[in-house]
């Protein structure tokens, strides 16, 4: 391998990883408030549709992203509504969300079937975007009032609810937001990365997100590293096709490792970074 | 502060909103009810959108399965493995174990069965006996990996179950693609079929298995008993409702983990056992073995309430929306992913509605 | 006098079934320590959410600076000076204090640098130290509680309500809270203090106020009042602080730990080198600040947590780290959180009962339950322990947290238990379960069994045990015979002072 080959590979990894990074982005932003967002997976395909078929309608892909993006926020809205308002258990909100953004963008997508995209965006426009917003969400996190809100919030909602902070306004943003993040990571897979609607693009990237969050302990600069290691897997697998090796095992090895990966993180933390309130309704008098 | 938390109430137009802990099975399975209704209402939404008036739509979606005797029969084939799995992850609830693994379950079930059908050489009678021994095996085994990781290492089962799925697919797909390609078929990713006495009966005419439905109510029943009348169900539930408690009780969190982990795995690997020895004869791209059988479970599950014999019930419901689903497919071209938009929208609704069912509209001062 | 500074007129409060407050007058001048004064359920915690703005009062009203006001909020209640230092800190465990303090009034940009200027100028001002840096899971209750003062003053708090400060500090961590309690009188704030300690309650206030069952029923200045005259009014009659024990018959050695080590949840040692005896028929009560170790010495001894060195006999037979076992063996464990491990809330009052034998005769047949066996065992209890419930088969989290605590004594000391572990056992419980509780430990004593009694209340320990120890960062001071043992001499102990 020479220099040229390794760039070529470091530009392929960042762009597998980045609809990663833009996902546990929103991931991680959406659990510090305290509430886990299993429905990443299926904001992302309704962001990806949005985003095409907005794309394929006007021609503009820039619109086609802010779409995506504002679909992304919607679906993660209901997963609020569900399992902040009503509060519902988080865990199975999610996965119904997963199933119905998978649905309907297979459904509503059918249409687009084999398209090819009217116009794309460049890759790299997304991967930097997506390191800078990394290191704007840390910056929000230590160093402003909204980040310190949102922490306790997460931590101990009680805390924050006695000083006047309204818990449900807080994660209903949060979880608003990651919902943008995962949106505008299904737009970078739909007018981006690919260059044609297929369904089921986001081929649980979703989830892969969800064990990054959990993987760079709730931390955006970590989240930057971790996405492109996984990004490198899914290059090698893709680049060792050839290679001899079944390329079955190649594909299940990005499965594989999130497994691992949960174990290591469990063997040596035991969960202990997790915000406090993690995936536990808030309800006033309880605690 | 000692007082107990005091209940809002809420009143208006001389009704008042009364908090009730312990709501009647009647007023909860009302809500259900009220529930799914709306999720096909939020459905009709979605098949407008994608340009098919929602009335043709459910018309076809209840023709097509309750509608005719081959629809019924459809819907019947389709609970087989919805009652199966269903049950199995009614009782990993009870024990707090999130199995969304079924599907890589089943196809390891299913698996298994294939490897006895098509290299173990056995006596016809007992080779049908073994696949589904060596199924409800796999299929357990599958999902002890995860059990020991959340059991041994605190590892959150809904993530290494999921990722189970799809390791299990890939794994499926070497061997159909590898070893075990059939040598009779050219070109295709597939096995052999079955040899005669690895077929699976089917009633006349349709491709209900009716062995496998047997053993589906039997284990549903089963499961019911087990959680209900023995200790070991004593004990998956003081797990389930209160770790802690089990530690104070001298109970074993870790293996109640396991054993709840091996009878829905087991059950799922069942389910993948009498898909392949019956209607496909062979073991072929495990996708389309387990049809997101173990997700639209996941519903079944939900909606008995704890009850592993219910799930005999409430997987009818799902079966009718599951071949119904391929009755819209076929009718207005869509992709079977329509069955996600009402498992997922039902699923919403009913987790939304579930707090509803705690409260009750009572005349003013009544 | 001068005027009063806060006054609350006819302040009623009903929830359902109970009326919490009851017609309530209540005035605070400037610059004095008000006790409120009254048992658990006397409807102390009701007025102070009213005042702090978490609950709206049914009638009456309240007048600050002679204005009436209607509090919405506990922001709101700071906004108008009213600030409260709660029982249980609610602070963010892994923030900084700065961060804690700048958390909903920081500014916009770097919230928690920029406040630590202010906290210091307020900690400076009033004698309290705390390090702005300092993580809070770091920090000693009696640390977290300055915090939760320094916030109130951040706050511009004229009024400060201090619930049960006192619940979760040694004695001498509670002198250096009255300490500052005074330096904040003479700085001109008012302070509400609540407790039901009389000691302490007649060495730092100036009036005191007594709530029984949501009435006022007596107010006073400090100086006339008396121990007893505050008891009387508290419970409605004379009230003997007279030992409850009769002497008892000893047996020989029931229980002997030796050189006992083990670690707690987090790795930490928990227990070093514990020694001691117990013997059949014999009360040890074990007296420490919350966190010693006590948990983890019950713990060991139910059979929930390995040890990590060291012996434990129990009739001469070293104990197995299993609870279903040891019970077996005779170890009755009534814990300190009854809801979240002494019983499984969704299940119903005859499973609950079941729940230490429902794998043995007569409640199953091999793998198989017998739910008349269930039943009937239930029924019994039920009469026996008078537990008021609708139904044996009622989840038991539809009950009181009495009838829960009976519940759990039922199901742990019916049998023949040689030693009871009762952690915390009258905790929260009205005076009736209470006297229940103390009846039922003495009884099974005169019957034979031992107890280890923890508890923090020490007036329960003084009047209940034969030998008193004391934990203190996992070492067991004692065990001392009671007769020769003080509340003075105790608080020395759990702060590590000599004996």
């Amino acid at each position: 391998m020479d220099s040229q080959e390794i760039l070529a590979a470091l530009v392929r990894s960042v762009a597998f990883g980045t609809p990663i990074l833009l996902a546990a982005l929103g991931e991680i932003i959406a659990e510090r408030s305290g509430v886990v967002n299993l429905g990443v997976e299926g904001m992302m395909a309704v962001g990806a549709l949005a985003a095409f078929s907005t794309t394929q309608t006007t021609g503009n892909p820039v619109l086609g992203v802010l779409i995506g993006i504002v679909a992304g926020c919607l679906a993660g809205l209901l997963h609020a509504f569900v399992s902040v308002t009503l509060r519902a258990n988080q865990f199975v909100s999610g996965l119904a969300l997963s199933m119905l953004g998978l649905g309907i963008a297979g459904l509503l997508g059918k249409r687009y079937e084999g398209q090819p995209l009217v116009a794309s965006l460049p890759e790299g426009v997304f991967s930097v975007l997506a390191i800078v917003l990394a290191i704007v969400i840390w910056l929000v996190f230590y160093l402003t009032r909204a980040g310190l809100t949102l922490r306790s919030v997460g931590e101990n909602p009680a805390a924050a609810d006695v000083l006047g902070i309204n818990v449900v306004r807080v994660r209903y943003l949060a979880v608003g937001l990651g919902g943008m993040f995962a949106g505008l990571a299904g737009a970078f897979l739909a007018v981006s990365y690919r260059s044609s609607w297929t369904e089921g693009m986001t081929n649980q990237l979703g989830w892969i997100a969800v064990a990054l969050t959990i993987f760079v302990a709730w931390e955006p600069i970590r989240a930057i590293f971790g996405a492109f290691f996984f990004g490198l897997l899914y290059y090698l697998a893709f680049a060792l096709q050839n290679s001899g090796i079944p390329s079955m095992f190649l594909q299940a090895l990005p499965y594989a490792l999130v497994i691992i990966v949960l174990a290591l993180v469990a063997l040596r933390r035991r969960q202990g970074a997790a915000p406090e309130a993690l995936g536990i309704p808030y309800q006033r008098g309880q605690r | 502060m000692n007082q107990p938390i005091p209940r809002t109430q809420r009143s208006a137009f001389g009704l008042k909103l009364e908090y009730d802990p312990n709501p009647s099975r009647g007023r909860v399975a009302l809500v259900f009810a009220l529930a799914i209704v709306a999720a096909f209402l939020a459905a009709s939404l979605i098949f407008w959108a994608y340009g098919v008036s929602p009335v043709s739509a459910y018309t076809t979606l209840l023709g097509d399965t309750l509608g005719n005797k081959y629809g019924l029969a459809e819907v019947l084939r389709r609970a087989i493995p919805l009652i199966l799995i269903g049950a199995g992850l009614t009782l990993a609830l009870r024990g707090q174990f999130f199995n969304i693994g079924a599907e890589g379950q089943m196809a390891i079930g299913a698996t298994a069965a294939a490897g006895v059908a098509l290299f173990v050489p056995l006596p016809a009678p007992l080779t049908l006996p073994v696949m589904f021994l060596a199924g409800f095996l796999a299929g357990g085994l599958y999902a002890l990996i995860a059990a020991w990781l959340k059991a041994r290492l605190g590892v959150n089962e809904i993530l290494s179950t999921l990722m189970l799925n799809y390791i299990a697919v890939y794994l499926v797909l070497y061997l159909v693609q590898g070893p075990w390609r059939g040598k009779s078929l050219f070109g295709f990713a597939f096995t052999d079929t079955f040899p005669p006495q690895a077929q699976l009966a089917t009633l006349p005419g349709t491709l209900v298995h009716w062995p496998t439905l047997i053993i589906g109510v039997v284990l549903a029943v089963l499961f019911q008993v087990l959680l209900t009348r023995t200790t070991l169900g004593y004990g998956i539930r003081v797990v389930g409702e209160n770790p802690k408690a089990a530690q104070y009780a001298g109970i074993n969190i870790g293996r109640v983990v396991l054993l709840v982990a091996l009878c829905s795995g087991g059950a799922a690997g069942l389910a993948g056992v009498g898909e392949v020895a019956s209607i496909h004869k062979k073991l072929l791209d495990p996708s389309q073995i387990t049809l997101g059988y173990g997700f639209t479970a996941l519903i079944v599950a939900y909606l008995s309430r704890g009850n592993p014999i219910l799930s005999i019930l409430t997987a009818f419901l799902m079966a009718v929306i599951f071949a119904g689903g391929d009755g819209m497919k076929l009718a207005y071209q869509m992709p079977f992913r329509v069955v996600d938009v009402f498992s997922g929208l039902i699923l919403l609704f009913i987790i939304a509605s579930e707090p509803l069912a705690n409260y009750r509209l009572r005349r003013k001062g009544g | 006098m001068a005027e009063p500074l806060l006054r609350l007129r006819g302040i009623t409060k009903r929830f359902p079934g109970v009326v919490a407050n009851d017609g309530v007058d209540l005035e605070v001048y400037p610059g004095e320590v008000l006790a409120l004064l009254g048992e658990n359920g006397a409807g102390k915690s009701t007025l102070i959410s009213i005042l702090y703005g978490l609950y709206r009062p049914d009638e009456g009203e309240i007048l600050l600076g002679g204005q009436p006001v209607h509090i919405t909020s506990p922001r709101h209640a700071l906004e108008l000076g009213i600030g409260l230092v709660p029982q249980h800190p609610l602070l963010v465990g892994r923030h900084t204090v700065a961060e804690n303090l700048a958390l909903g009034v920081g500014a916009r940009l770097f919230p928690a640098q920029r406040i630590v200027p202010l906290i210091e100028k307020i900690a400076g001002a009033y004698g309290l130290h705390v390090d702005p840096k300092a993580h809070i899971h770091t920090l000693s209750p009696g640390e977290k509680q300055r915090v939760e003062i320094v916030r109130s003053l951040l706050g511009g708090a004229r009024i400060l309500i201090l619930d049960e400060p006192t619940s979760v500090l040694t004695p001498q961590e509670a002198e250096a809270l009255f300490t500052v309690m005074r330096e904040l009188r003479t700085a001109g704030k008012s302070l509400i203090f609540i407790s039901h300690k009389l000691e302490e309650v007649l060495g730092i206030s100036d009036r005191i106020t007594v709530l029984r069952r949501g009435k006022v029923v007596g107010g006073l200045p400090a100086r006339d009042a008396t121990k007893a005259s505050l008891a009387e009014l508290m419970v409605g009659r004379n009230v003997s602080f007279e030992r409850k024990r009769k002497v008892p018959k000893l047996g020989g050695v029931l229980l002997a730990v030796q050189g006992l080590r083990a670690k707690s949840a987090r790795g930490l040692d928990a227990l070093r080198d514990v020694s001691f005896q117990l013997r059949a028929g014999e009360i040890l009560g074990v007296a420490g600040v919350a966190g010693n170790g006590q948990s983890e010495l019950v713990e060991v001894l139910s059979g929930l947590r390995k040890t990590s060195g060291g012996t434990v006999t129990l009739d001469g037979r070293p104990i197995s780290a299993n609870p279903a076992q040891l019970f077996g063996a005779g170890v009755a464990h009534i814990p300190e959180d009854r809801i979240g491990m002494g019983t499984v809330p969704s299940m119903t009052v005859a499973e609950n009962l079941a729940l230490r034998e429902y794998d043995r005769a007569p409640f199953a047949q091999g793998l198989l339950t017998v739910p008349r066996q269930l039943d009937a065992n239930a029924k019994s209890k039920v009469q026996e322990y008078a537990v008021a419930t609708p139904s044996i088969h009622t989840p038991s989290r539809l009950l009181s947290g009495g009838n829960i605590q009976k519940v759990i004594l039922a199901r742990e000391l019916s049998g023949v238990p040689k030693l009871i572990l009762a952690v915390h056992p009258t905790y929260g419980l009205d005076i009736g379960a209470t006297e229940q509780v103390h009846r039922v430990l003495l009884e099974k004593t005169y019957q034979g069994a031992s107890v280890l009694l923890v508890s923090e209340d020490l007036e329960e320990i003084l009047s209940l045990s034969d030998q008193v120890a004391v934990l203190y960062h996992g070492e067991l001071k004692g065990p001392f015979p009671v007769e020769s043992v003080t509340h003075e001499s105790l608080g020395l102990l759990m702060t590590g002072g000599a004996a």
